[in-house]
């Protein structure tokens, strides 16, 4: 029971620290707060569903595919959208809201779109659901999959930011903006790549999410929710935060639907989310960011 | 005060209107006043202070849902006034554990509230009383809700500009536009931006709860319904968040094109709705009150 719970948990928790690490470097490097994020993760889903349902491409196949369309929507979306309110705040804080109003019209937009061609019901599809026992645990193939690939990709992604030169230019900017242009950083450029990677993340999130899990065109605005919750707790802007606060957070969704009540999963993020608000709102891994 | 003088006659012969009208017009009539009360009191707060709470539903279905509780067994002001305690509490409560950081946590969690309230209320009706929806009954007819709403029209707009002029409302522009600027200046930040946040957000519960007889049969997913807190801030900002009559003149004419839109459009409405959001967030970013005036000064200095 405990062990399985466990394991559930760090399964859903993969997705999430993928999803969330998405999220951070779209706000930590182009500083957009993005509340149109989980609409992209919903849109992968459905690609993925269509890919895998009228041309038998593999869900590990459309991994690779999905997140490179997903990049390249990212960085035009960016330079359309986002370019012309970054002039317009000038560096200021009036950024934050334009782009929160901006992506929140942008989230109906989305969402309106899916419910017009896929309608508003859940949508699934079968692909190596025969189980697998890990550790006593009967676990659907997929399911460990989708673990597989999550820690693998956002580990990867870690270690690409943490040890290359190109996420060494990244990190610059997430840690000062204001200085990053001062050592040669093309910030137009970094900010630009930093929200198509945010997307593509987000993109790799909801094809792995789709391999285990029903999703519908409602689904977007909770995984914005979540992805937002544990950015927060890990510190904005902090990969290796938000990997490890959505590991827990997929943990304890988990125990609380086991034990507690499956309709209660949104009330116990919540009450998590309060408890890093009050006790540290820098984030349990974070030095001081925010503001 | 005397500037409102006009506008409280308009709002009566408003109250008169449904005495010709008949029922359909009374109903567009008293959806356009709710619309102006959440636009207006979500502006009173979000406007100086540049917090943007998504959260306008939470509050208004807040309201609703104290109507469908105690509307059977308590009198109607009784009702009202536990609809704005219930509203003023969860306020407080999320104010305080929000408004005294960064603005970006208060809107994150403005952001999930509904959604929050929405699940836990459904939790407690399946499991606690069983049924899901709730029926309210009362004697209301559509005018006599019109004239109270009416009525939190003209309380909501006089709060509104009594606040603009206050020190509370000298205070919140200052926060606006610079918080350190603001504590240097000996401004208590969080117990201004609370009081705010507490008082716009018992204005709109009170508005859920006068709206919700319409309903006659509600449901978490009925009253909490996004848009609300969409069309609350996009009526706000295109009529401009920072004027007083700014929410009114935007609340108006959208309300009208919704209703026009989600009859003929049903299919299409939120992709328009978002639409037109993203082209009032990039053209009008300060409202058509601000680009006017704008314009009037160009034309002045070219002459």
């Amino acid at each position: 029971m405990l062990s399985s719970t466990l394991i559930l948990g760090l399964v859903l928790g993969g997705s999430y620290a993928l999803v969330a690490v998405g999220m951070t470097l779209q706000y930590g490097i182009a500083r957009i707060m993005n509340l149109a994020y989980g609409e992209f993760i919903i849109l992968a889903a459905f690609a993925t569903y269509l890919l895998f349902g009228s041309l038998g491409i593999s869900p590990i196949v459309a991994l690779l595919i999905i997140p490179v369309i997903a990049f390249g929507l990212g960085v035009a979306l960016f330079q359309v959208m986002m370019r012309p309110l970054v002039t317009r705040a000038g560096g200021s804080g009036r950024l934050e809201v334009d782009s929160i109003l901006a992506t929140f019209g942008l989230l109906f937009v989305l969402q309106g779109v899916m419910l017009l061609a896929f309608g508003g019901n859940y949508t699934s599809y079968g692909f190596l659901d025969q189980g697998v026992n890990v550790l006593g645990t009967t676990l659907a193939a997929n399911r460990l999959l989708a673990f597989a690939l999550s820690i693998g990709l956002a580990g990867g992604l870690f270690a690409l930011l943490q040890f290359s030169r190109w996420g060494l230019a990244l990190r610059a900017v997430a840690l000062a903006p204001g200085s990053a242009a001062l050592v040669g950083l093309n910030m137009r450029r970094i900010a630009a790549l930093g929200f198509g990677l945010g997307t593509a993340l987000a993109a790799a999130g909801g094809v792995t999410v789709s391999m285990f899990q029903t999703f519908s065109a409602h689904d977007g605005v909770l995984f914005t929710m979540k992805a937002l919750v544990i950015v927060i707790m890990g510190g904005v802007g902090n990969v290796l935060g938000a990997l490890v606060s959505g590991l827990l957070l997929g943990l304890m969704e988990t125990a609380v639907a086991r034990w507690v009540d499956p309709g209660l999963t949104l009330a116990a993020t919540y009450i998590l989310f309060l408890a890093v608000l009050l006790w540290r709102p820098e984030g349990l891994f974070g030095k001081a960011a925010g503001r | 005060m005397r500037q409102l003088l006009p506008f409280y006659a308009l709002l009566g012969l408003a109250g008169l209107a449904p005495l010709w009208l008949g029922d359909y017009g009374a109903g567009l009539l008293l959806g356009m006043t709710s619309a102006a009360i959440l636009a207006t009191a979500w502006a009173m707060f979000s406007g100086p202070t540049r917090y943007v709470s998504l959260a306008t539903v939470a509050f208004y279905g807040i309201g609703a849902y104290v109507v469908a509780a105690l509307a059977e067994s308590q009198p109607w002001p009784v009702v009202l006034l536990a609809a704005a305690g219930c509203g003023g509490l969860v306020a407080l409560v999320v104010g305080l554990s929000t408004l005294r950081l960064a603005g970006i946590y208060f809107v994150i969690f403005s952001f999930g509230l509904a959604e929050l309230i929405r699940q836990l209320l459904t939790w407690y009706e399946v499991n606690v009383t069983g049924t899901l929806g709730r029926y309210i009954f009362t004697e209301f007819q559509p005018r006599d809700l019109l004239w109270q709403l009416l009525v939190l029209l003209a309380v909501t707009l006089t709060l509104s500009v009594w606040i603009h002029r206050s020190r509370l409302g000298l205070a919140l522009r200052v926060i606006g536009d610079d918080e350190t600027v603001a504590a240097h200046a000996g401004i208590n930040l969080a117990r201004s931006k609370l009081t705010l946040f507490v008082i716009s957000s018992v204005l709109i519960s009170l508005t859920g709860a006068i709206q919700s007889p319409r309903w006659v049969y509600i449901e978490p997913s009925i009253v909490f319904n996004p848009t609300v807190s969409f069309t609350a801030v996009i009526m706000a900002l295109l009529g401009g968040a920072n004027r007083i009559w700014g929410p009114i003149l935007g609340a108006v004419p959208l309300y009208l094109a919704f209703e026009f839109l989600s009859a003929h459009f049903p299919d299409h409405f939120s992709i328009l709705l978002g639409l037109l959001f993203i082209l009032v967030v990039f053209a009008l970013p300060n409202g058509v009150l601000a680009a006017l005036e704008r314009l009037r000064l160009r034309k002045g200095a070219g002459v």
